[in-house]
């Protein structure tokens, strides 16, 4: 298997997963940590399924650090219309840029990536990452992640090439919530063929987790 | 202990609904309700259960007519909009004195308003909202754990008193994701003799309806039910009470509101502002008793809410005009934060008007 990380990114990052899996936290800070490296990033918001908690809703926070922002036209607006900004062609067709991509939830937000999918597979330079919680309901178990992994890829039209395990359990989350979902994460590697990339976990308490990727998480608005 | 999961409310609904033995969910979608639907469709086709997508809401609350005829548990969601819609099916429901449930994951309004939480749909959930003489057991969720627990409750107390019962909650709950321990499996328990199941030719068969073309036998029913609603006025209204013991400022609130009201005591309090908090559980029947315990021994009551000012018309038919009742509010699909609240109190404790 090749072996891969986080210091060798692709040219295009596809973040995917079951619906509250984490993929807005995941893709905002990745596009901010490939940014602090001195990249030129751009992030898409391709989340055509929940109006709500959003990549825009970090917008500000991205653009300050010199990553370019495509959102949806009516992201945050409280306008439910989910049409797809005719600049997300930019995310795969600039190639000077690195692309970060948050793709919507399960199969079904997985099919606006679709129009996008033979540009993505033609330059073939893509890590389609699939994002797990195993505190999850639907998504309990490697077995059924693993249901929910093959539902996406075959919406989205974009092979897999690793997992990012991301168990979490909001505001409770303990390094131990973490870490016992591992041998999970593991079984879903073994299972799929695909290597683990990376752990992520909220940045209080990432740097107990061995190897963690720190998460700076969106605020609620009312707290 | 349950394992704790990660869920929406949205969500925590739904599977709560499954364990609750209600296999049959019809709806129509709409934000910010949607995840409650797509969960039913996903999970009832492996278990045995009937989701459906019905054509319009008003065809969906009338399935759920159907299915509460049989004695099955069902229930429906939508939010504010479409809830409108259902009523006229809710009164039928009322008036067959069947047991069923409703979701309204309350958004901005009137008319298609926006798809930001509110909590303006009170009037509506607990003064009737369809025609007629009715109510419906209204319960508000303020945590994703209560939109789990008060799903089974609400399924227990509509069998229990025979009528469709509401869980009144808003964008937030619905949407926010939190830690949840679901309940555990659990079904109906009351005998249902009035289900039209089938006679096998062994028993007279069960009429549900709703028409009496008889007035005196229509004021009978009116009558009847209102003798029960009576009981359950006395018996099952539900409240939390929060530093209320030595409390001058008494914030009534609930659901999302009730939480940001929690924020406000505690940081009102480090002011040296004594404040406390009721915070309803269920709305019909409205927690009367507490509220006029407290209008007894508090300065003033501020009804702290997201809508136009609903509730606050409860809070002072239960404190009978006892001591000054006011309004901390945001409309439209905005929340009030702490520090508004704050602000509202500390205004009043300076003998400002609000």
């Amino acid at each position: 298997m090749e072996k891969r990380s986080l210091k060798t990114p692709k040219r295009v990052t596809l973040f995917c997963g079951h619906y509250g899996s984490g993929k807005t936290n995941l893709a905002v800070n990745y596009a901010l940590y490939l940014r602090a490296r001195g990249l030129e990033v751009g992030i898409g918001d391709l989340d055509v399924v929940n109006p709500y908690f959003r990549t825009a809703d970090s917008k500000k926070e991205l653009e300050e650090a010199g990553v370019r922002v495509i959102a949806l036209p009516y992201a945050n607006s409280s306008v439910d219309l989910p049409s797809l900004p005719p600049e997300a062609y930019a995310l795969v067709e600039d190639r000077r840029r690195y692309a970060v991509i948050d793709v919507g939830g399960d199969d079904r937000g997985a099919y606006a990536l679709g129009r996008y999918t033979p540009y993505i597979l033609e330059e073939n330079d893509y890590e389609n990452l699939c994002v797990v919680n195993f505190m999850r309901p639907l998504t309990r178990t490697a077995k059924e992640a693993y249901a929910v992994l093959r539902e996406i890829e075959a919406a989205g039209g974009v092979p897999f090439t690793a997992i990012v395990h991301n168990t979490n359990l909001g505001a409770e989350t303990t390094p131990q919530t973490v870490m016992s979902a591992e041998k999970e994460a593991l079984k879903l590697s073994e299972l799929s063929g695909l290597p683990v990339l990376f752990t992520s976990a909220d940045e209080k308490i990432a740097n107990q987790i061995p190897g963690a990727f720190p998460l700076r998480l969106q605020r609620r608005p009312f707290e | 202990m349950a394992e704790k999961v990660l869920m929406k409310g949205n969500e925590a609904i739904a599977e709560a609904a499954i364990r609750a033995g209600c296999l049959h969910y019809f709806g129509y979608p709409i934000t910010p309700q949607t995840e409650l639907a797509a969960y039913m469709a996903k999970r009832m086709p492996k278990i045995g259960g009937v989701f459906l997508q019905a054509e319009s809401e008003v065809a969906a609350i009338n399935m759920v007519y159907g299915v509460a005829s049989t004695g099955k548990r069902v229930m429906t969601s939508s939010s504010s909009p479409g809830v409108s819609l259902k009523q006229e099916g809710i009164s039928y429901i009322a008036g067959a004195d069947l047991p069923a449930l409703i979701v309204n994951v309350q958004r901005g309004g009137p008319g298609l308003g926006g798809i930001q939480p509110s909590q303006s749909d009170y009037f509506q959930a607990t003064k009737g909202g369809g025609h007629g003489d009715y109510h419906l057991i209204v319960l508000t969720p303020s945590s994703v754990q209560e939109m789990a627990d008060l799903t089974a409750l609400a399924f227990d107390l509509a069998d229990k008193y025979r009528m469709p019962a509401m869980l009144l909650a808003d964008g937030t709950m619905g949407q926010m994701m939190e830690p949840v321990v679901l309940p555990g499996e659990s079904h109906a328990t009351v005998e249902k003799p009035w289900a039209v199941t089938g006679t096998e030719g062994k028993r007279k068969h069960n009429v549900v309806n709703s028409l009496y073309l008889v007035p005196d036998e229509l004021e009978k029913t009116n009558f009847e039910r209102f003798e029960r609603y009576a009981y359950i006025e006395e018996n099952e209204a539900r409240y939390e009470s929060y530093m209320m013991e030595d409390a001058e400022y008494c914030l009534v609130a609930f659901g999302i509101a009730a939480r940001v009201s929690k924020n406000a005591v505690v940081a009102l309090r480090a002011k040296g502002i004594r404040a406390g908090l009721i915070r309803p559980i269920t709305v019909w029947p409205f927690p009367k008793k507490p509220i006029a315990e407290a209008a007894g021994k508090v300065r003033v009551f501020v009804s702290v809410e997201l809508s136009m000012g609903q509730m606050i018309e409860d809070v002072r038919l239960s404190e009978n005009c006892k001591k000054p009742v006011y309004l901390c509010n945001r409309a439209g699909g905005k929340i009030p934060n702490p520090g508004e609240i704050i602000a509202c109190v500390e205004k009043i404790a300076k003998g400002g008007d609000v």
